[in-house]
């Protein structure tokens, strides 16, 4: 590994941590503006997260040590992901240390601490949130996991920079294979999202929230990292998709100076059109009942497999 | 003593006789908690720690030995092989036993079911008959071996023999165990091929007929599978396991279960040497029936150890789907791939007998501080039993599949052989190969459901009953024990690349082919050459562990550290009670809805009007009321319908004496 990949490594870290919280306003922005609402500005999930960290905490009594460290475990998984993503540049030097089953492997991490600390305090709601997250998480992981092997067959990699470096060479033309992919995909990233229509960021509503469940009884410092990691996420479901379906102008090679005057650019564009399509895909689903969600992800989870049918079949005609 | 360790198998068969004089040791003071506890168990753990020494060293070193005991038969003494294979099995024994026998030395208690002194030679001969199986060379050794493993779990299984409810579940698994030991029986009676010879070097030079040969698979993957817990023969199990002390639970989940994983690659791979590719399909396509089985019961369970149980079962499905995909590739002659899945099968089968020995354990001290069993009745209990609730979390993440911890790493290399699957001459298998690594993915995550459940609801949350508060922490050897196999959980974890090195010999032996390693990194596996796959879970952890180290402390100097501590929030609700928590039937809910056409459910709901609302719910097993109640009662009724030649007279009797000498002679008269 060279030097310069050591930088686009620690670019591609810093940038995600900064673009997140942007991202996550953006998408906000466009759904006020679909929903003829006076937009908030892009950079109100940056004042939010400064604001929270001057805040002082407040804990429960009986809270564990594993509530407060479950705020720094979480932001930790969630950064080692965006580190291991291809968003840039594909010559990572960490991504060694973790292909794309290990990838979600830290998603899942994330998952469990987050729902065990929601369980921690006792609280009605915790445990409810915690409930609930499992419950699209045993069904989303393996979605996604599928739609991972998918690329992974196509391109004989399971690590990410190699799946993209592949399908970056492809001619333009979608495999059959990745069409039912890229349907199962978007799906996963709105389940996982805690996006419309499986939960709604926007409420606290008892009868359909999962992923503010979990939070009730975060405050201050630790709700900071906690609202930063879910934008993160977010940020790095958006980075996945693009990796996989849409990984054209990603630098290939050992990154230079134009490299990432090309890349960073397009990432922008991509994150921009992510957004926008989120937005809408929001504003014209209504939210499901709780209940309903395991079919909507059964669904995701039949797209994932069927997809991987096909390359199958296809490929055994071929 | 130099003669005796001079040979790996000579100090192996000296330790297993040690565990058996230990054992019988404890008849010398059979009353004694003390001596038992203190002296005894941990003496076993030694011995066990010993064992796993040289099994190791036997491995690494990859070589063969044989030895003939002079007694045994007059005309076959018992025969005694340490190979690979036996030497990887041996080392899972002795590292996973010591664990559970130092805990064992702080766990038994006085005036608990069997008398200590007897429960301890029970256990040794546990152990070392356990340890016998793995070395035995010939089929009457073997099956001498196996009925006593058999017959000294059951009495563990019934140590509090006063509650029906474990005189049952005892009884049950006798019963099992026996129809399991038959069809092993004939296993072997199909495989000496006319010889009449029972050694097992004579059974590898016999040449059997394809369809003799296919009957001998399908006898030992009945009997081994039904050791196993493969589904539909599991039902022993969710019933035995439980009811043992939880030492013993561990035991057998974490090691006995693995003795039939050991029997079956033996005959399969070794005895039989050349499968054919479709008989991997059976213990694959019933592996994956099982795990997906194994941990949707899981996930509905409401007694701590039952839901181990159903997660054992979980588990040994996809020990068995690696096996069953190994057997198909090397039958497909893709001796690389087979390597590959069969390495997953192995370090699946090393994993769970530490991650499940763990978790038992630790249902175990959680059973002596609370005396509760009932996960609905307990939470909380990490404030006062910190030891057990943060040692039981590393195995609950573990089994879970999470990196960077050792379940991650099987599971990782099953989905890897899978992956790789994609070019078997047989387009029937290559259409059900995807359909399996979907399954596989999703009992994985099931599974995290699963220990969200365990852990969050005996650990977190608000005690549930007012006398948990008096619960305290495991002693001293309980603590040794637990931080022993978590230890273990986080090596086998860390350092995949050097246990895939010393797996290289079994599989070499197994199959022909090793997995192949870059021995520049030790610290990165990358088993599939040619393709760009890798896991270094030591960067991995290192770079999350330093993340998390570099946030906390910017976060420390940035900003002020002040914490208030007040009640809950609870979104100001006010009145917040333990019983407002989810319980397990709560926690299980979802999953209950989801697959509600797995379960047999009787619900009794409360009417609106009821004054005291009741709400029960119980979930038994299909197979029981479908398959095993009809056989029981057809088999019944075949018994009484045979007694009426039981009159009970001696005339009658003597009646039959005389009727057969008339029927013999006639037929020497007439033949």
């Amino acid at each position: 590994m060279r030097p310069e990949d050591w930088l686009t490594q620690f670019i591609e870290i810093v940038a995600a941590l900064a673009a997140a919280p942007i991202f996550l306003g953006w998408v906000s922005q466009c759904r006020a503006w679909l929903q003829n609402r006076r937009a908030p500005s892009l950079w109100l999930p940056y004042r939010n997260i400064r604001k929270l960290f001057h805040k002082e905490a407040v804990i429960a009594q009986n809270a564990s040590r594993l509530f407060r460290l479950a705020p720094y475990v979480v932001f930790g998984t969630m950064v080692l992901a965006a580190a291991i993503i291809p968003s840039m540049g594909t010559r990572l030097p960490l991504v060694v240390s973790a292909d794309a089953i290990a990838l979600v492997g830290l998603f899942a991490t994330a998952r469990v601490f987050m729902a065990l600390a929601a369980m921690d305090i006792g609280t009605a709601f915790g445990t409810l949130g915690a409930r609930r997250e499992m419950m699209v998480g045993f069904l989303a992981e393996p979605a996604l996991l599928m739609v991972i092997f998918v690329a992974s067959l196509l391109s004989a990699s399971t690590a990410l920079p190699a799946i993209t470096e592949h399908l970056a060479t492809q001619t333009l033309g979608l495999d059959p294979a990745l069409a039912f992919t890229a349907v199962a995909f978007t799906l996963v990233l709105l389940a996982e999202n805690a996006r419309i229509p499986v939960d709604n960021p926007s409420t606290h509503l008892e009868l359909t929230m999962i992923h503010e469940a979990m939070l009730l009884e975060y405050s201050a410092r630790h709700l900071a990292l906690m609202e930063w990691t879910t934008a993160l996420k977010l940020f790095n479901y958006a980075c996945i998709g693009f990796a996989l379906f849409i990984p054209w102008g990603v630098a290939t090679g050992h990154i230079g100076p134009l490299g990432l005057a090309v890349a960073i650019p397009t990432l922008a564009v991509k994150l921009a059109l992510a957004g926008g399509g989120l937005a809408l895909i929001e504003t014209l689903c209504a939210k499901l009942r709780v209940m309903r969600a395991p079919e909507f992800l059964a669904t995701a989870y039949l797209f994932a497999v069927l997809g991987l049918l096909v390359h199958v079949m296809l490929g055994a005609r071929g | 003593m130099t003669t005796i360790f001079s040979s790996p198998l000579t100090g192996c068969a000296g330790l297993l006789a040690a565990w058996g004089l230990i054992g019988l040791a404890g008849l010398l003071r059979p009353a004694s908690v003390r001596f038992a506890g203190r002296t005894l168990f941990p003496l076993g753990a030694m011995a066990g720690l010993a064992l796993a020494a040289i099994a190791g060293s036997s491995l690494l070193a990859g070589g063969t030995e044989q030895l003939v005991l002079p007694f045994g038969l007059p005309d076959l003494p018992f025969h005694l092989r340490l190979d690979p294979l036996s030497s990887f099995f041996l080392l899972l024994l002795g590292a996973s036993s010591a664990g559970v026998s130092v805990f064992a030395g702080g766990y038994f208690r006085q005036g608990e079911g069997t008398a200590p002194g007897l429960l301890c030679l029970q256990y040794h001969l546990f152990l070392a008959s356990m340890g016998w199986v793995l070395l035995a060379d010939d089929a009457y050794g073997f099956m001498v071996a196996w009925e006593v493993m058999a017959l000294s779990s059951y009495f563990l299984v019934t140590t509090q023999h006063r509650i029906p409810e474990i005189r049952r579940a005892g009884f049950i698994y006798l019963l099992m165990a026996h129809l399991g030991a038959i069809a092993i029986l004939l296993c072997f009676g199909v495989l000496q091929g006319g010889s009449w010879q029972f050694t097992f070097d004579a059974m590898r030079a016999a040449h059997l007929a394809p369809a003799w040969a296919a009957a001998a698979f399908l006898l030992a993957l009945a009997g081994f599978g039904l050791k196993a817990g493969l589904v539909p023969l599991h039902v022993w199990l969710p019933e035995a396991h439980p009811a043992a002390p939880s030492p013993v639970s561990a035991l057998m989940s974490g090691v006995m279960l693995k003795t039939a994983v050991y029997g079956l690659l033996r005959v399969t791979l070794d005895l039989l040497g050349r499968p054919v590719w479709w008989w991997g399909l059976v213990p694959l396509i019933l592996g994956l029936f099982t795990a997906f089985y194994g941990v949707v019961f899981a996930a509905v369970q409401t007694d701590m150890k039952r839901l181990l149980a159903y997660s054992s079962i979980e588990n040994m499905g996809i020990v068995f789907t690696g096996l069953g995909l190994s057997v198909i590739f090397l039958g497909a002659g893709m001796q690389a791939v087979a390597a590959l899945a069969l390495l997953a099968t192995l370090y699946h089968c090393l994993n769970h007998s530490f991650m499940k020995s763990l978790l038992f354990l630790g249902t175990g001290s959680v059973l002596h501080a609370t005396g509760e069993r009932n996960l609905g009745r307990l939470g909380g209990l990490i404030h006062s039993m910190p030891w057990v609730a943060w040692l039981t979390l590393i195995g609950a993440l573990a089994i879970a599949g999470l990196p960077p911890l050792n379940g991650f790493v099987s599971e990782w290399l099953l989905l890897q052989s899978f992956l790789f699957a994609d070019r078997v001459p047989h387009e029937f298998v290559n259409l059900l190969i995807p359909m399996g690594m979907a399954l596989v993915a999703l009992c994985a995550a099931l599974a995290g459901y699963v220990m969200v459940k365990f852990f969050g609801v005996i650990f977190l949350g608000q005690p549930r009953e007012p006398s948990l508060a008096h619960a305290h922490d495991c002693g001293r050897l309980e603590r040794l024990g637990l931080a022993w196999l978590a230890l273990g959980c986080v090596l086998l974890g860390l350092l995949p690349f050097q246990v895939v090195a010393a797996l290289g010999a079994v599989t070499r032996q197994l199959v022909g082919a090793a997995v192949p390693q870059a021995a520049s990194h030790w610290w990165l596996l990358a088993p599939v050459p040619g393709r760009a796959v890798s896991y270094g879970p030591i960067i991995f952890l290192a770079a999350t562990a330093g993340v998390v180290a570099l946030t906390a402390l910017v976060v420390r100097l940035a900003y002020h550290q002040r914490v208030r501590r007040t009640p809950a929030w609870d979104c100001g609700f006010g009145s917040l009670t333990p019983r407002m928590q989810d319980t397990a039937e709560g926690f299980g809910q979802p999953i209950r809805n989801i697959f509600q056409s797995f379960f047999q459910i009787e619900r009794e709901l409360p009417a609106p009007s009821d004054r005291t609302p009741r709400y029960r719910i119980a979930i038994a097993d299909r197979f029981w009321r479908t398959v095993y109640e009809p056989l029981g009662s057809s088999v019944q009724r075949l018994a009484s319908a045979v007694a009426f030649l039981q009159q009970g007279r001696v005339s009658v009797y003597l009646l039959y004496s005389f009727v057969t000498l008339i029927v013999l002679l006639a037929l020497a008269l007439f033949a």
